[in-house]
Formats: structure tokens, C-alpha cells, sequence
């Protein structure tokens, strides 16, 4: 008898569901409360291979929430438990390790290695994190969290539906996580039942997700609400807004060979007299000191580099574009000392 | 004849729910109360200022629909107002 054919005779499973789950590969971040209470059911249902991250080591505190580990378990790595846990109860399943927590540096090479992702984390800097790679990387993820005896379920970037931030906006701060709090295992084995379902009905298509809606749970009085909510569609979440809020790199320069490549419009913001003229198709010369009353004659929808001779009048001109609306923006980094350089390599624009 | 005497103004009931951490600020989940203002934004600085809750980032929920802005909304009689916070634990 076929393991799984309690579940394959369920008309919204059958055997494609059960094949779409035996080819998914779910990411499971965090592997404290939450995480053992996904893991071992996604397990057992047949999901194909899961993704496990956490950095953590069992604490005898666990114990009484995280039921994957044993009271002999205190002191190993939580993902190392998790998956001889995990392979005992099905040896066809596929477990990918990482012993480090997730990080700006990590989080999107990780990520885009799977289908669909569970945020069962306990900080609301990692959910920031998780939100922002997922939405870049487009991964689905399940979220949930805990506060004492409630929870709050929910899931993202589903099919370009709302993400965390557009719920949350800029400034969730978290009041406290459940070491803090303190949490009963019910509590939050339940809260994690519910995200190993949304997975299940999101890999095999079965029922309504919970896209777009906010399921709050309180244990004590087993009331549940759910919210609506909407997508905010001014914030854009890109590799650029992933750098700024994560990697702080200096995203607004770049350099004369990116400048030159593909469609874009050089704008030469020095002044008029200013040499060495650069003479190509798609330049126009704008200076700084002139620029807010000639914004007119430049598009947003195009790609701009903004050069002067070394750099920093350009900033300055990019400042006041983007004051004005503008997005796809960039300073060249040397300004026209650098260009002409590149362009001397290929020995066609110089005047 | 005399004026309309603001006293007798018509009070909206409206039904307020506490979740998470702000539960426990108000030491409920639930509770009525009547308003004079149809602005959700004076309702919720009404809330604000009882409890003190003015520096906790929190999400407003109106008949189960989570608002962008506060601004502009009227509310009517019977309404349900939610005050969502985020939750960190897992």
C-alpha cells in the first residue's frame, strides 16, 4: 500500500498532488517552534526536498515547544537534529542544511534555490529580510508569528499579491518574541500546523490561500479573525532597494562600461563649455546649474547616467532628479575623465 | 426655539479589539465605545490617549479591512475597529 494514499484519495490532492509535492522544494527558515512543528508534517506528506536553516544549538528551554528534539539532544545544531528526525520518518526525503542563520549575504543565493519559502523565524529584522529577498528572488512565503497565546498567519507574494511590508510598512517593531514572552507548545504547534497547510494547499493547488488576508488566532478564547489587506503598489522591491535596506552598498554610481552598454541616455550635466566634449547618439547636455528648469526634457522612463568631470556634480544632479520623481538613475563614477578612457578603448566618439 | 444643543448629539457605538502586546495595555480584548467623532483618526487618538499608546507602531483594521492611512475614513454605527500589532515570536 501506497504510503501516501490517505491523502491521494482526498479529490484535491490525488496522485498530481502528490507528485507536486514530491517535486517540491520547500525552505524552511528557522527551526525552533514554528519549524518543528512545519517540518516533520511537510515531511511526512511527501514533500520532495526541504531547505532548512538555523544557526542555533538546542537549549533545554526548547524542549517544551520544539518537539523534534529530545531532552538528549541539548547542545546539537538544530538543523542536524531536525533532519535525522526528519529522515526516520521518511527516508525518501531530501534535507539541504545550512548551520548559519540568514543573512543579507546569503539570503538571496539560498533562496532562489527553492519553490516556495516558511518564514518561521522569531525577529522581525529576518522577516524584513525574508520579505524583501523572497519578493526579488519571486518566492511565495508562508509567515506566521507568535505572542503568547496568539498567532498571525499569512502569505506573501503570492502570484504579485501583498508582501509584509505592504501590512507592516517601514517601522514593525517587535514587542517580544517567545523567549521573551513566554509560549505554550499548543500555541505555537498550532500556528505552524496552519503554515505547513497554506504550503500544502499552495504546492498542490488545493483550497484558498491565505493571499492578501491576515488569520489571527488566540488560543485562550479560540477566536480567529482574518484581515484584508492590500498591496501597496508605490513600494518596488528590487536588487537596488534590496542593497539599500540590507547590503548598504552605494548603489547610485556606476561605471562608464555599464553607462555605455544597452539603451540608455548619457546627461552630460557640466557646463556648456566645459571639455573634453564626449560627442555620441544618445548623450544631452544639461548643466547642473540649469538642470531643475530643463527637467522637462528628460523622460523617466529612460535609463539615465549623469557624468560631469569627475563625479560629484553629477550626485548632485541625481539628488535633484530623483527629488523629482526620477528612478532609473545612475552617476558615472569619474565622470568624463573615465568615460573617455572607456570610449578610448573602442576609439569611435572622441571629438 | 432655541439652537441644536451639541449635548444631545447623536454617539456612535463602535466595537473596538485588542490583539497581541496591546491586549495587554488595555487589559482586554474587546470593549464598546461610544464616540461623538465619525473620524477613525480622532477614534483611534481617542484609544491612543486612554491607553498611551501613542509610540507603538500599529496597524488599524475596519470591518476585518486593514487600512492604509487613517486619514479620510468615517466609521458608522456598529462598526469594528481592530488594533493589529505585529507579532515577532515563532
Amino acid at each position: 500500500m501506497n504510503r501516501y494514499s490517505k491523502q491521494i484519495q482526498l479529490h484535491q490532492i490525488g496522485e498530481s498532488g502528490q507528485t507536486k509535492l514530491e517535486n517540491a522544494r520547500v525552505l524552511i527558515i528557522g527551526a525552533g517552534g514554528l519549524g518543528c512543528a512545519v517540518l516533520p508534517y511537510l515531511a511526512s506528506a511527501g514533500v520532495g526536498t526541504l531547505g532548512i536553516i538555523d544557526g542555533d544549538k538546542i537549549e533545554k528551554s526548547n524542549l517544551h515547544r520544539q518537539v523534534l528534539y529530545t531532552q538528549n539532544s541539548t547542545g546539537q545544531l538544530k538543523v542536524e537534529e531536525a533532519a535525522d528526525r526528519l529522515k526516520e520518518m521518511n527516508e525518501s526525503l531530501k534535507v539541504e542544511l545550512y548551520r548559519e542563520f540568514l543573512s543579507a549575504e546569503n539570503a538571496l543565493k539560498i533562496i532562489s534555490n527553492y519553490d516556495l519559502v516558511v518564514d518561521a523565524t522569531d525577529s522581525i529584522a529576518v522577516r524584513y529580510l525574508i520579505n524583501d529577498a523572497c519578493v526579488v528572488a519571486e518566492k511565495t512565503f508562508v509567515y506566521a508569528s507568535v505572542f503568547k497565546f496568539e498567532g498571525q498567519v499569512s502569505v506573501f507574494n503570492y502570484k504579485n499579491s501583498p508582501t509584509y511590508r505592504c501590512l507592516f510598512g517601514e517601522k514593525a517593531q517587535a514587542v517580544q518574541n517567545c523567549e521573551e514572552a513566554g509560549v505554550m507548545g499548543p500555541t505555537v504547534g498550532l500556528i505552524g500546523m496552519l503554515q505547513a497547510n497554506e504550503v500544502i494547499k499552495i504546492i498542490t493547488g488545493a483550497g484558498e490561500i491565505l493571499s492578501g488576508k491576515l488569520l489571527v488566532y488566540d488560543t485562550l478564547s479560540n477566536k480567529q479573525h482574518t484581515f484584508s489587506f492590500q498591496k501597496n503598489d508605490e513600494l518596488k522591491i528590487d536588487h537596488d532597494f534590496f542593497r539599500k535596506k540590507h547590503l548598504k552598498e552605494n548603489i547610485q554610481e556606476t561605471t562608464p562600461s555599464e553607462a555605455l552598454s544597452g539603451r540608455k541616455l548619457l546627461v552630460d550635466v557640466r557646463e556648456l563649455h566645459e571639455t573634453p566634449e564626449i560627442q555620441m547618439k544618445d548623450l544631452i547636455r544639461i548643466p547642473l546649474s540649469g538642470l531643475e528648469e530643463s527637467i522637462h526634457l528628460l523622460d523617466k522612463n529612460f535609463e539615465l547616467r549623469l557624468f560631469c568631470q569627475s563625479g560629484i556634480r553629477s550626485m548632485k544632479a541625481l539628488k535633484i532628479l530623483e527629488k523629482n520623481g526620477f528612478q532609473n538613475l545612475k552617476s558615472i563614477k569619474g565622470g568624463a575623465r573615465e568615460i573617455l578612457k572607456t570610449l578610448n578603448d573602442e576609439k569611435e566618439y572622441i571629438h | 426655539m432655541g439652537a441644536p444643543d451639541e449635548n444631545l448629539k447623536k454617539t456612535n457605538m463602535i466595537h473596538i479589539k485588542y490583539f497581541g502586546a496591546i491586549a495587554e495595555v488595555t487589559n482586554c480584548t474587546s470593549e464598546k465605545l461610544e464616540s461623538k467623532t465619525y473620524s477613525l483618526k480622532e477614534i483611534i487618538q481617542e484609544i491612543n490617549k486612554k491607553y498611551e499608546l501613542k509610540h507603538i507602531p500599529l496597524k488599524y483594521a475596519l470591518n476585518q479591512n486593514i487600512v492604509d492611512k487613517v486619514e479620510g475614513i468615517e466609521i458608522s454605527e456598529n462598526d469594528e475597529i481592530a488594533v493589529l500589532p505585529p507579532f515577532a515570536g515563532g
